[in-house]
């Protein structure tokens, strides 16, 4: 089934007009109404009428996470506040998180591509779905919530935790489908074999899995434990949400809502377009977003757009598997974690010496996140002794890591001098999980 | 702008009211006959939709528990087609079966409606930003007033509970003008913003919080007003009814208007079930008029409150009801969580480690409201590492159960109260109830 | 009225402890009295010896973290009821021991503690005449 062929299954040529098109009223419109855009485009002496077709898109500038943290908290919006009705936020790379604003009618537009990617899944009004991605800032809950409503399927907002109950709730109100992250999939299957419960005495049939890169083998894992098929599900925040693309039956690769957000890959160091096929960095530019659009936003995410078109008949250009990553953001429990965020922490308590590690693990197919970090010499000399300061020390640090991370992570105070170097890829990272 | 946000039904006389609840009662109680489980409790007690003549009528109408929506768990109390339903809430807890409400997307709506009805009333315009501090998911308070703050066309922050660093650099970042929260969580804020060198009245931009969902005194929410420097709105909800919405205050202050053209509402003696005259204190019961996935027929609340006048200065002559003052059961609330000493006893008779005496203390330390499970062990021992991580393991379990952590001791076998007849297991030290 | 207490943080992993016993072999200073205290994440261990400051030097050369703290250390008939007798003083005063061990030396039971409230406790020890060891007294007794 498919939610709205005359945009998924449109001609590539009328598509591409549709793009120009909107690529223009987008141009046009933050220009008027971001002043960020408009310095940067009068910078490069680029006018809105400069931008017809789009192909015209590799004239336009990029935008980057950094540009984001310094606009915080409005400051790339281009609708007035009275006109925003929903915010969300994810990590920023320091102390700010990246806020985005939504329009009622972006929320339209989300709620739109959620219900493609839902019935691209096979999803229909008959099932009952859960969604059990946390709720609240983060897109993934309310984002894939408002997608099960608006194709009129009975949502289960789980949100995250209490495993058992959800369980219960799975098998008791004969579930269907269930989105979340695939780590917590295979979770809720250790769950399962935990409780005695089998895959026979469920009815799921359909999981829409993402916000953490996830392998074949684990689709797999995944399908023979728990008896459904698997979709993956991409998104990010700072362009929509979850629904910026997603995969349909042929499992080939995940069709992006094209219409809405233009995709291109580019050699993340000279920025360069790349051509189909090859792998490099995506970058998108919302096309019809209100509230906070973004011209050429660097996701940082390393894949390639494939060629050639699909048997499912949507023509929207597929997306490869994300290969990586072009900087050193870990995905933790699906909520994306900077060590630079940790950093800020540290040198905002002046109890801690610059020195910390970040171990991460996943045990029972759920992530854990510890923080090392070096007391300085004299404070660690004068609290070691009374264990319940050293408690509050760490109680304080996590609470702050938590306010700027948004997930808890396991605190250890370490004696001055004792953190080992990582050897890995950051100096201040230890992945031990197996991705 | 009006001041109603619903001026047609808002402002409606008692005689329209009325007019208007026997209409649709009629309609509910027919609705209800595509349901097995109110077929038979109609035939069991004679009664067809065609005896609902009156408004007195309802009387004649069985009443609804709890304990029904357990025995008919999961869809038994469903009056549409479950393909028909787009959402389901379901209560916290694994032991016993949870209850669990079914909404239609006519349901959503109308609720939406009824919590911008009650934003609106107390000021708050498209131009607000709204912060909803309160949990999301399966309980009712996130989606709620997420979903109502959205229809009024408000900027909806949907911070959800915890992280009152975070929510404190939001309220100043994002220019917050109201809140939504538990109250016990309010003054958490208020502590955190102290401890931040925040001040609420200098450094925000605050003029409305909505408060709710767990019971608190007129005295602790004119504290947290002289702290917050706003007004605070006593809020009332309940999953079962459809979530926050239910009733809410007007700017007089003066009792919570519960919307009578979405309820019936009846308040009757918890023993007798016979009706309390108005000002007396009795036992809520609701009756929904637009609901049509799940319509409760003379749901008994448990909530113990009283009627304060059917008119109001503001224009609305909905029934004002004065603020819960306490239960017709043993369920206890701490921070919006509703609790009942069954489940943490369950919970506790799952370690072997643990003999059968605990207690439960609730308290407000320093305006946070806490709870304390004492356990006695059911052997002695040294091996603290040991107890260190059962206790670890209790609380995590009770926290699975619960949704929230309370603190746990254990004590030795023998040290807590032992009582003549039936066990004090609940010492509720909060001054909630006035 | 108080004396010098070692206190030495202990990685919980094996070979640490070892290193400072090692360190006061090395330096040849005696222990008097000590203690361990394990929390979840790391041991303390709390020394009463000769020569703290000497002993607080050594340790630091040796690469161990270490710090001095300010302790009570009374001296009790070796007779029962003698240290509730004492501590009743405190209770009483409204102060908390956070904690305490005991030795014998020299047939006098020997009481060393640290309370939450240092002034407190010192004008407790003054009003009661209460018999407590100096600083001093400690290299007299290796």
């Amino acid at each position: 089934m498919i939610w709205n062929p005359n945009k998924e299954c449109m001609s590539r040529d009328e598509r591409s007009a549709l793009q120009g098109k909107r690529l223009h009223k987008i141009v046009e419109y933050v220009y008027h109404n971001v002043p960020f855009y408009r310095h940067k485009l009068q910078e490069m002496d680029i006018r809105p009428d400069d931008i017809q077709t789009i192909e015209d898109i590799t004239k336009l500038p990029f935008t980057t996470k950094k540009d984001l943290r310094d606009n915080y908290p409005f400051g790339l919006q281009a609708a007035p506040q009275s006109e925003i009705i929903r915010i969300h936020a994810s990590s920023g790379t320091t102390g700010n998180p990246t806020i985005v604003g939504y329009t009622r009618k972006d929320i339209g537009v989300w709620s739109e591509c959620m219900a493609r990617c839902l019935t691209a899944y096979g999803v229909t009004r008959d099932d009952i779905f859960s969604v059990s991605y946390g709720y609240g800032l983060f897109t993934g809950g309310l984002g894939a919530h408002y997608g099960v409503e608006h194709i009129g399927a009975s949502v289960i907002p789980a949100s995250t935790g209490n495993t058992e109950k959800h369980l219960k709730l799975i098998r008791d109100l004969g579930i269907t489908g269930l989105a979340c992250t695939p780590s917590y999939a295979l979770y809720l299957a250790e769950t399962m074999d935990k409780l005695g419960i089998r895959k026979e005495d469920l009815k799921l049939r359909v999981g829409a899995f993402g916000a953490e890169p996830w392998t074949e083998k684990m689709r797999q894992e995944i399908e023979s434990r728990l008896g459904l098929k698997s979709f993956n599900l991409y998104g990010l925040s700072e362009i929509m949400g979850p629904s910026v693309s997603y995969e349909c039956q042929m499992q080939n690769g995940s069709h992006i809502c094209e219409d809405h957000f233009y995709p291109e890959v580019i050699n993340p160091v000279t920025l360069e377009p790349l051509p189909l096929g090859q792998t490099g960095e995506l970058v998108f530019t919302t096309l019809t977003k209100e509230g906070m659009p973004v011209l050429r936003y660097r996701t940082r995410d390393l894949c390639s757009l494939m060629p050639g078109t699909c048997d499912c008949g949507r023509t929207e250009v597929r997306m490869g598997r994300i290969q990586g990553r072009s900087d050193d953001m870990l995905i933790i429990r699906g909520i994306n974690v900077f060590p630079s965020q940790v950093e800020s922490v540290v040198l905002s308590m002046p109890e801690f010496a610059p020195r910390y590690l970040l171990v991460v693990d996943r045990v029972n197919n759920l992530d854990t996140l510890q923080v090392q970090v070096e007391l300085r010499e004299e404070v660690f000399t004068s609290t070691f002794d009374t264990p319940a300061a050293v408690d509050d020390l760490e109680k304080r640090l996590a609470a702050k890591l938590k306010s700027v991370l948004s997930i808890a992570a396991k605190v250890q105070l370490k004696a001055p001098g004792t953190i080992e170097r990582s050897q890995g890829k950051s100096a201040h990272v230890i992945d031990k999980r197996k991705l | 702008m009006s001041n109603y946000f619903n001026p047609e039904f808002e402002t409606l006389t008692r005689e329209q009211i009325e007019a208007l609840q026997l209409e649709r009662l009629q309609k509910t109680v027919r609705h209800c006959m595509n349901n097995e489980f109110y077929r038979k409790k109609f035939a069991e007690a004679g009664i067809t939709p065609d005896d609902i003549k009156s408004l007195a009528d309802v009387r004649r109408l069985p009443f609804t528990t709890k304990q029904d929506l357990r025995d008919t768990y999961p869809f038994g109390m469903a009056c549409v087609p479950i393909r028909d339903c787009v959402r389901l809430h379901s209560s916290s807890g694994t032991t016993g079966n949870p209850t669990v409400i079914l909404h239609t997307q006519h349901d959503l709506d109308e609720w939406a409606n009824q919590v911008a009805r009650n934003l609106w009333m107390v000021g708050l315009r498209p131009d607000d930003v709204f912060q909803n501090s309160s949990g999301y998911g399966m309980f009712t308070g996130g989606l709620g007033f997420q979903y109502g703050a959205e229809r009024m066309g408000m900027l909806t922050v949907p911070a959800a509970a915890g992280n009152s660093l975070r929510q404190i650099k939001f309220i100043k970042d994002f220019g917050t003008t109201a809140i939504h929260a538990v109250p016990s969580y309010v003054t958490r804020l208020y502590e955190v913003m102290k401890e931040e060198g925040v001040d609420p009245r200098r450094d925000t931009k605050l003029k409305v919080l909505a408060i709710g969902a767990e019971p608190h005194s007129e005295e602790q929410r004119r504290r947290i007003e002289d702290m917050m420097g706003v007004k605070a709105y006593n809020s009332f909800g309940m999953s079962e009814m459809c979530g926050p919405g239910v009733g809410f205050e007007c700017p007089e202050q003066n009792g919570m208007h519960f919307w009578e053209d979405y309820y019936i509402v009846e308040i009757v003696d918890p023993e007798t079930l016979e009706p309390v005259p108005d000002g007396e204190i009795g036992e809520l019961v609701l009756t929904t008029l637009c609901r049509e996935a799940m319509p409760l027929l003379r749901y008994r609340t448990r909530d113990l409150t009283r009627v304060l006048g059917r008119t109001c200065p503001c224009g609305r002559n909905h029934v004002r009801l004065d603020r819960m003052k306490g239960r017709s059961d043993d369920m206890m609330v701490l921070r919006g969580v509703n609790i009942f000493p069954i489940q943490i006893e369950k919970i506790l008779m799952q370690f072997n480690e643990l003999a059968n005496n605990y207690l439960i203390t609730l308290t407000t330390d320093e305006e946070n409201d806490n709870m304390t499970v004492e356990v006695e062990l059911a052997h002695s021992t040294d091996d603290y590492a040991h107890l260190q991580s059962l206790e670890k393991e209790i609380r995590r379990r009770l926290k699975d159960e619960i949704l929230l952590t309370p603190i746990v001791k254990l004590v030795p076998l023998g040290t807590l109260p032992v009582s003549e007849g039936k066990a004090v297991r609940v010492v509720d030290k909060r001054k909630v109830y006035q | 009225m108080t004396i010098h207490q070692l206190s030495i943080f202990i990685e919980n992993r094996s070979g640490t402890l070892i290193k400072v016993l090692e360190a006061f072999k090395e330096a040849k200073i005696q222990l008097i009295a000590s203690t361990i205290a394990d929390t979840a994440e790391y041991g303390i261990l709390r020394i009463v010896c000769a020569e703290p400051m000497r002993a607080c030097e050594e340790l630091k050369k040796a690469g161990i973290a270490v710090a001095l703290s300010d302790v009570f250390a009374l001296q009790l008939d070796n007779k029962p009821g003698s240290a509730a007798d004492v501590i009743k003083l405190f209770s009483q005063a409204g102060i908390s021991i956070t904690y305490i061990y005991t030795f014998l030396m020299r047939g006098k039971g020997i009481l060393v503690f640290r309370t939450n409230n240092t002034d407190l406790a010192r004008k407790t020890i003054a009003e009661n005449n209460l018999p407590y060891i100096a600083e001093g007294d400690l290299a007299e007794w290796a």
